[in-house]
């Protein structure tokens, strides 16, 4: 294993990263023009979140690259975002209720991180949950108001949940990376904010009129980096496509 | 080398007429995101912090305060980012704030919402969507004079 502070950083940084890129996907497609700004403002706040990840991650490996080389010069085995952000866009509905999952979690793990005893961590972690709060109020309304919507509505976003659902538990493994993180008082364990993400997620769903699907099934390998979704790579096409054209382009 | 370095008070005026770069009726010191400046030997240092961190006006703002310092015959700069603590709507300033309403985007609101309607000044407004045309703005619609609006959303 490298440098856990190297992975755990990169971690919080490819999620951000990743999701972020898919989110840009919308940009100039998405069903309503304001839908479409507040995409593609999500997709920059993510974005702009990984970068201030990457640069540490880069800075704390100390091997001469920056944010710019960690997103377009490594290839999806380095990648070490959770299998949920990777998952393709689908409909608006897939979309929404993959922001909304992954926001859930992201703000209750960014809230802890604010006790960081790194400070950089806690600086950039204190920044990052202003903008996922207003990520989470969007999002959760607009799975509510989908979901206690039209009867088109509500069957797309129950299937969207039911194809989802089953990416939610990578979010609570705790590894040994994890686990150095917590030893030095650096990030919380993921497992202890199931709890608060379970009943919140039921009172969310519940106002949705949507089924929490059963079974504790869950994929995984995105945060280790074991085992991405073939999305990943196929993202990546397009993602890295200048850097990979040409190498060390600049304008 | 600057042999006569002018006094922070100064530099402060002088970035005090600096736009901001998407919202040009309000400068940078009414953003209130320049949070310290200091000399360092001959070098000035200017602590800066973005308002949003995807924000693509941070760099240009950097790249504005570094050409109007320059111009001003500051040679030697070093422009900081400082992300903790986190900007804050809180930081406008009243000038900034008035200078916002004039120009048709209702200041932020500790409520979360326009108290307002920038043109009629009606109070029965409603949000269309918590994203507008920058990362800061929110679009309203004012109920009377129906006339859509910009909210600098409170963060
Ligand atoms: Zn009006």
């Amino acid at each position: 294993m490298s440098d856990p502070l190297f992975e755990f950083l990169c971690r919080m940084g490819d999620n951000a990263l990743v999701l972020g890129h898919r989110v840009s996907e919308w940009c100039g497609v998405a069903p309503a023009l304001e839908e479409d700004i507040a995409l593609a403002n999500t997709a920059l706040d993510l974005v702009g979140q990984a970068t201030l990840w990457l640069d540490l991650a880069a800075e704390v490996e100390g091997a001469g690259r920056d944010a710019d080389a960690l997103a377009f010069r490594r290839d999806v085995w380095d990648f070490r975002n959770l299998l949920l952000v990777e998952q393709p866009n689908g409909d608006f509905g897939q979309t929404m209720m993959r922001q909304f999952l992954f926001d859930a979690w992201h703000r209750a793990y960014l809230a802890a991180l604010t006790d960081s005893s790194d400070t950089r961590i806690a600086a950039i972690a204190e920044k990052s949950l202003k903008e996922v709060t207003y990520h989470l109020d969007r999002s959760a309304e607009t799975v509510i108001g989908l979901g206690d919507g039209t009867e088109e509505s509500h069957r797309r976003m129950q299937t969207a949940l039911d194809r989802l659902f089953p990416f939610v538990g990578e979010m609570f493994v705790t590894d040994e990376v994890d686990a150095a993180m917590i030893t030095a008082c650096i990030a919380p364990d993921p497992r202890s904010l199931r709890a608060g993400f379970d009943s919140y997620l039921a009172e969310v769903l519940a106002e949705a009129k949507l089924i929490q699907p059963s079974g504790d099934f869950s994929h995984k390998g995105g945060k280790s980096g074991a085992r991405h979704s073939e999305h990943l790579g196929h993202m990546l096409t397009q993602m890295q496509w200048l850097q990979r054209a040409y190498p060390d382009a600049t304008w | 080398m600057v042999t006569d370095k002018p006094s922070l008070d100064t530099v402060w005026q002088w970035l005090d007429a600096l736009p901001d770069p998407e919202i040009p009726a309000i400068s940078l010191t009414d953003l209130g995101i320049i949070r310290d400046l200091r000399w360092s030997g001959d070098t000035l240092e200017v602590t800066v912090t973005p308002t949003y961190s995807g924000c693509p006006a941070t760099q240009v703002i950097a790249m504005d305060i570094e050409t109007a310092l320059n111009d001003r015959g500051i040679e030697t700069l070093e422009i900081k980012t400082q992300l903790s603590p986190a900007w804050t709507t809180d930081w406008l300033t009243e000038r900034g704030r008035a200078r916002l309403a004039d120009y048709g985007i209702a200041p932020p609101q500790p409520a979360g919402g326009p108290s307002a309607c920038p043109l009629c000044k009606s109070s029965n407004v409603e949000r269309i969507s918590q994203f507008g045309s920058t990362p800061c703005k929110a679009q309203w619609r004012c109920t009377d004079c129906l006339e859509p609006f910009d909210y600098f959303k409170c963060i």
